[in-house]
């Protein structure tokens, strides 16, 4: 399901890797007022080409959401639909408490929006980039050059403000852009790939930047393929692919789901032998592929002694015993393997196959 | 479960938010005075044709008094039809052919400068967003689909128009001052002139931008744009020619009624084309479903 709240950590199993929900066959978690942003099974398509597949997912107000996934997988279609700039025939779609694709004219205005391309005129300096922005959001008149110089002294473009901005750097065009969104005081902030092109140090600078955001209260979804970037920054997460929502749900929430008990990652000098342990007491999962390292999940980390301790007595000669802190980049794979059929399922309740029985359907 | 389609939702059309509108035209029309490699050649053209080639053209005929090209000239006005040819003034030859000259046969130019400069604008402006990716800003921004069409549409009028309207002045100065004389004092502009220039041409220029602009909404390239807005200006080519051959102004069509049909027409087009600009088109992917 997609509201991983109701996991229980003590009652959750594992069920059957062939049998997982997908966006298409589960209920969202209903909208409430505490989203900004709600989509149930919106479809959009561009000639034949579906770009959003029934997508559903929420954005819970006053956090960041990262929607998560390849290039491809429906992220910008998905921000474009959420302020009406286009309007998916199927499915509904609440933004800031209205329907975007009716009532665009009340959503645009209490939105900001940074593009993967900044959007900026080149041949206009910064000052008229953001005037230009300013006047188009309806701000006051007589508030625009504060407004103006404010936002860009946050941004850290403030000295640059009278040059074109044909002149700036990749990095300088970012932060405009960021410093123009923010310029009308939106209460939803959507970025698509904020740091595409940029180093790692302006990246950096950038994320910290929308995590301010956040914290003033906006609520923020940004776009990205870089699990990296998305790592620490994310309060809730969508994983898409192919259009559609694989999951959905904080970060605590998905490792609860995709990450059951203590993951170990054991390693042996013919990884295969490591295989005996998937029936063993107390790994409640095993995963391995050929030739790689075992990840086993334990129900408790006082079991790997005594897993030590068997392995070594049948003769197997351990080169790796690694308690491991699954990463966004693991969850993120592991949401996606699940999708496909070839990983762990998530966890749900009253399902519970042993480690054979999850090794006999992987295999 | 599949939600059903949408039926089109639709809702009660808001007035255009004037300020939006002219804020899209402005900042546009800033971006052309910005770039030189625009507006230089805009101007050049302006001053070729109202400036540089009428005072050749009229100086020779009236102050160097070649009798040839006179003659010459005389004869081709012998194209325009008789009412028009009745109106010709002059006390000299010299004279009657330069009135000719710049009551007829200049007239081209009046409709050639904005013609030139107008489309070159509106050709770019709408795939130009797209091309540049402002247009993704400009598709999320709260500015509705009509508010950047009519901005659009002026930032693409103004400097054709204007350049034309400054010409013209020029043009009016260079004429009486070199042709004044052998016609018999100031002659220019001509009543006709004066209802072409401000009656006829804004309609017959917004008629043709109307076309343009639909163009630019649609095509995948600024090049494709410029490409085909030359088909659509064939009306003001049509306007030139009847001018020139004095079939317009020199017989009895009354210029007023003209200009009242082309505003009829202008405005039909113009309301037509707003339906041009979605914001899906400025996002660049106007084959959705």
């Amino acid at each position: 399901m997609y509201d991983s709240s109701e996991g229980n950590e003590s009652d959750e199993r594992f069920r059957s890797s062939r049998q997982l929900p997908t966006t298409n066959s589960v209920n969202p978690t209903p909208s409430t007022d505490d989203h900004d942003v709600s989509l149930r099974d919106v479809t959009h398509r561009f000639g034949d080409i579906t770009a959003l597949d029934h997508l559903s997912f929420d954005v819970p107000r006053h956090q960041i959401t990262v929607l998560l996934g390849p290039n491809g997988a429906g992220k910008t279609t998905a921000i474009r639909a959420i302020t009406g700039a286009l309007s998916p025939r199927e499915g509904s779609i609440t933004t800031l408490g209205v329907d975007p694709r009716v009532d665009g004219d009340d959503v645009r205005p209490r939105c900001g929006v940074v593009s993967a391309k900044p959007a900026l005129y080149d041949r206009l300096s910064g000052y008229d980039n953001l005037l230009y922005s300013a006047q188009l959001y309806s701000v006051p008149k007589a508030e625009i050059p504060d407004r103006i110089q404010l936002a860009a002294a946050r941004f850290g473009i403030d000295v640059a403000l009278d040059h074109d901005v044909g002149g700036y750097s990749t990095g300088m065009k970012t932060r405009l852009a960021l410093a123009r969104s923010t310029l009308h005081d939106p209460e939803l902030v959507l970025f698509d790939e904020p740091t595409s092109g940029l180093d790692p140090e302006s990246a950096h600078a950038v994320l910290e930047l929308i995590r301010d955001m956040s914290d003033a209260g906006r609520t923020v979804v940004m776009c990205t393929h870089l699990l990296a970037e998305a790592e620490g920054l994310a309060d809730h997460i969508v994983v898409l692919e192919a259009g559609a929502a694989l999951v959905c749900g904080s970060p605590a929430d998905i490792t609860r789901r995709y990450w059951p008990g203590d993951l170990v990652r054991f390693d042996a000098e013919s990884p295969d032998q490591l295989d005996r342990m998937a029936t063993w007491r107390g790994v409640v999962a095993y995963e391995r592929r050929p030739g790689s390292p075992a990840d086993v999940h334990l129900d408790g980390i006082g079991r790997i002694p005594e897993l030590v301790a068997d392995l070594v007595r049948d003769g197997v000669s351990l080169t790796r015993v690694e308690p491991h802190a699954p990463t966004l980049e693991d969850l993120y794979f592991a949401v996606r393997r699940a999708a496909r059929g070839d990983g762990l399922a998530p966890v749900e309740r009253g399902v519970v196959p042993t480690a054979t029985e999850k090794l006999g359907a992987s295999s | 479960m599949t939600a059903p389609a949408l039926a089109h939702p639709t809702k009660a059309r808001r007035p255009m938010n004037l300020h939006r509108m002219w804020t899209v035209a402005a900042t546009d029309l800033k971006q052309l005075i910005q770039a030189r490699d625009y507006w230089v050649p805009m101007v050049a053209l302006g001053a070729i044709f109202f400036l540089v080639v009428p005072t050749i053209l009229l100086f020779t005929i009236t102050h160097l008094g070649s009798v040839e090209i006179v003659s010459k000239i005389s004869r081709t006005l012998e194209i325009l039809p008789p009412e028009a040819q009745a109106k010709i003034r002059g006390t000299t030859p010299a004279g009657r052919t330069a009135y000719a000259l710049a009551v007829f046969l200049f007239a081209p130019v009046a409709v050639v400068v904005p013609l030139t400069i107008s489309t070159a604008v509106g050709a770019a402006t709408l795939v130009g967003e797209r091309e540049r990716g402002t247009g993704e800003f400009l598709a999320h921004s709260p500015a509705t689909t009509r508010e950047i069409y009519v901005g659009k549409l002026i930032a693409s009028l103004v400097p054709g128009y204007v350049t034309t309207v400054v010409g013209f002045g020029v043009y009016s100065l260079v004429v009486n001052l070199i042709a004044g004389g052998d016609v018999g004092g100031w002659f220019f502009p001509t009543g006709p002139w004066l209802i072409l220039m401000f009656w006829v041409i804004p309609p017959f220029l917004a008629f043709t931008l109307s076309l343009v602009l639909r163009l630019s909404a649609r095509v995948k390239s600024t090049a494709a744009a410029q490409q085909a807005s030359g088909l659509v200006s064939l009306p003001l080519i049509m306007l030139a020619y009847s001018q020139s051959t004095g079939a317009l102004f020199g017989t009895t069509i009354s210029p007023w009624l003209v200009g009242a049909v082309a505003w009829v027409i202008a405005i039909w087009s113009l309301s037509r084309g707003v339906r041009s600009v979605t914001r899906a088109r400025l996002l660049g992917v106007a084959n959705e479903v």
